[in-house]
């Protein structure tokens, strides 16, 4: 696992049956390109987050496929519809397999 | 920074003088673009993809992705080494078709969206940001 | 109309956001809707004339990269701020002691620390940084090992205790002890280095407002640091950014933690005094 990787979620606590909320994610992450050399002139290995995901008691919102051009600690925004009381549920799937995760409940 | 009302003109008519210019895609951008519409043809419009102008800074660049009825869209920097940057996929609970994320730009060059509609139908949406090459490294 | 008038009226339409940047704008910051930050103020009397107007660094910037630092999950530099939050609770060294031991809350006690400092230490008997009173604390309280200056968890450290003192404004001695180490940073301040003989002020100072090639130069003031680069993404130091400066103008640089960084510090932290805390700012 790569080191200091951390997700932060916003997200309301609370919301109406139906409503559309935005959530803001950060996570903090190197998301090495594999375009880089070291000062020897060899490529550093690509080595970044390829995939997000954010669900709502299992049902799917928004699914992102990354590459290297998404910058260091990336950082999303968008909406998603709240039908009932229940939680957020987010994931990052690292290059080297790592999978990390965090749950926010909302309340209707 | 403000714009006046005299620079939101121009810069108006500066993206439609754009908008007419052919559109430079490389071989990579090409087959990206293949690959996710399957050589369908891509029409404008129906798809909004706001970036700036003048980026500060290529290595982190804000940009969002806004298209109505969309099931997924792909992001391309057509001048970067690997053309792609991320696939959107809107999911049954997604609150509407937008995101928004930070991005590395390798120098002045278009930013492309491509919209899946629900009909199978592709829109797209270019965008050129200029990249500064700063006089300071610091 | 034909592709070579296309080319000359969107060339003309592009440049003009460019002429639009220069001096600095007038937007106003608050931080999380919530924390006021003065970020135009009146010059202080040591200044001598020469400046009309105190101005952040963040006047200076677009509005995307102002943006991100108006709210604090927006700010990856508060990642660096939240790492200095548990390593402050974490007990380190042979005394098994933590910052929180003795501090408490940093939200309390380390409240104002920015806005005063760098300051001069009696028992020193020189001008502190607050890296160095960090390490004071590690080396001869905790007895954990002194961080290197301007190294990842030194920063993320001074970083979070600057933040405590978001929205006050600064307010530096530069009197009595603090006197000599002042005049010595100000003398660094106007000492042209370097192949291209710059010194801070021809940039800095003169010139704030105007475009050196692409970037848009501010005055140059610390309210902010550490301060998160869109460039390097992460966190920098004072120090480091003045070592950035000086190898730009093509000389052999001081070094992070120097004496004459130290002084120069204390000498550009008392030209913003009157100036809001941002710390962590953004900059490009």
């Amino acid at each position: 696992m790569a080191s200091g990787v951390k997700p932060r979620v916003k997200a309301p606590k609370t919301a109406s049956a139906g409503e559309v909320v935005t959530i803001k994610t950060l996570i903090s992450h190197k998301m090495e390109s594999g375009q880089r050399r070291d000062s020897d002139g060899n490529l550093i290995p690509r080595s970044i987050i390829n995939r997000f995901t954010c669900d709502f008691n299992g049902t799917n919102a928004l699914d992102v496929e990354m590459h290297g051009a998404i910058s260091t600690n990336p950082y999303f925004e968008f909406d998603v519809t709240i039908p009932e009381s229940g939680d957020l549920q987010f994931t990052w799937y690292d290059d080297d397999g790592s999978v990390y995760e965090d749950v926010k409940s909302v309340k209707v | 920074m403000g714009f006046s009302r005299r620079d939101t003109l121009a810069l108006g008519a500066g993206a439609i003088a754009l908008t007419a210019l052919p559109l430079r895609v490389g071989a990579a951008g090409e087959d990206a673009i293949a690959a996710f519409t399957g050589g369908a043809d891509v029409s404008e419009g129906g798809i909004t993809l706001d970036a700036p102008e003048i980026a500060e800074n290529g290595n982190t660049v804000p940009v969002g992705v806004s298209a109505d009825g969309a099931s997924a869209v792909m992001l391309l920097a057509l001048g970067n080494p690997n053309p792609d940057v991320a696939v959107f996929n809107f999911g049954e609970l997604a609150g509407s078709q937008t995101a928004s994320t930070r991005i590395r730009l390798a120098g002045t060059q278009d930013v492309v969206a491509i919209a899946k509609m629900a009909d199978g139908s592709f829109a797209s949406a270019t965008k050129n940001v200029k990249v500064t090459i700063g006089g300071c490294g610091g | 109309m034909n592709f070579k008038m296309l080319s000359v009226v969107s060339a003309v339409a592009l440049a003009m956001p460019t002429l639009g940047a220069a001096g600095p704008d007038d937007d106003t910051l608050i931080i999380n809707e919530e924390i006021e930050v003065v970020t135009k103020a009146e010059p202080a009397e040591h200044l001598d004339g020469a400046l009309y107007e105190v101005i952040s660094g963040w006047h200076f910037r677009n509005d995307d990269t102002q943006a991100i630092e108006m709210d604090d999950f927006d700010n990856p530099g508060m990642l660096g701020v939240e790492n200095a939050m548990a390593t402050w609770n974490t007990a380190e060294g042979s005394a098994g002691k933590s910052c929180a031991d003795c501090h408490g809350d940093a939200a309390e006690s380390m409240k104002g620390v920015k806005a005063t400092y760098p300051k001069y230490d009696e028992k020193a008997g020189t001008v502190m940084t607050v890296q160095m009173k960090v390490n004071e604390c590690r080396t001869e309280r905790m007895g954990a090992e002194a961080w290197k200056y301007d190294a990842g968890p030194a920063i993320d450290m001074e970083a979070m205790i600057g933040s405590q003192s978001r929205g006050m404004q600064m307010n530096v001695a530069i009197d009595g002890p603090a006197k000599p180490f002042w005049e010595k940073g100000k003398e660094i301040y106007y000492t042209r280095y370097g192949q291209l003989e710059l010194s801070c002020a021809s940039c800095h100072e003169q010139n704030y407002g105007n475009m050196i090639r692409a970037d848009h130069l501010s005055q140059g003031q610390t309210n902010g640091f550490p301060t998160y680069r869109l460039k390097n993404a992460k966190l920098n130091g004072a120090h480091s950014r003045f070592k950035g400066c000086i190898r730009d103008t093509r000389a052999e640089t001081f070094s992070p933690g120097s004496d004459e960084f130290i002084a120069l510090e204390l000498y550009v932290a008392s030209r913003g005094n009157g100036l809001g805390v941002e710390t962590p700012s953004v900059r490009n």
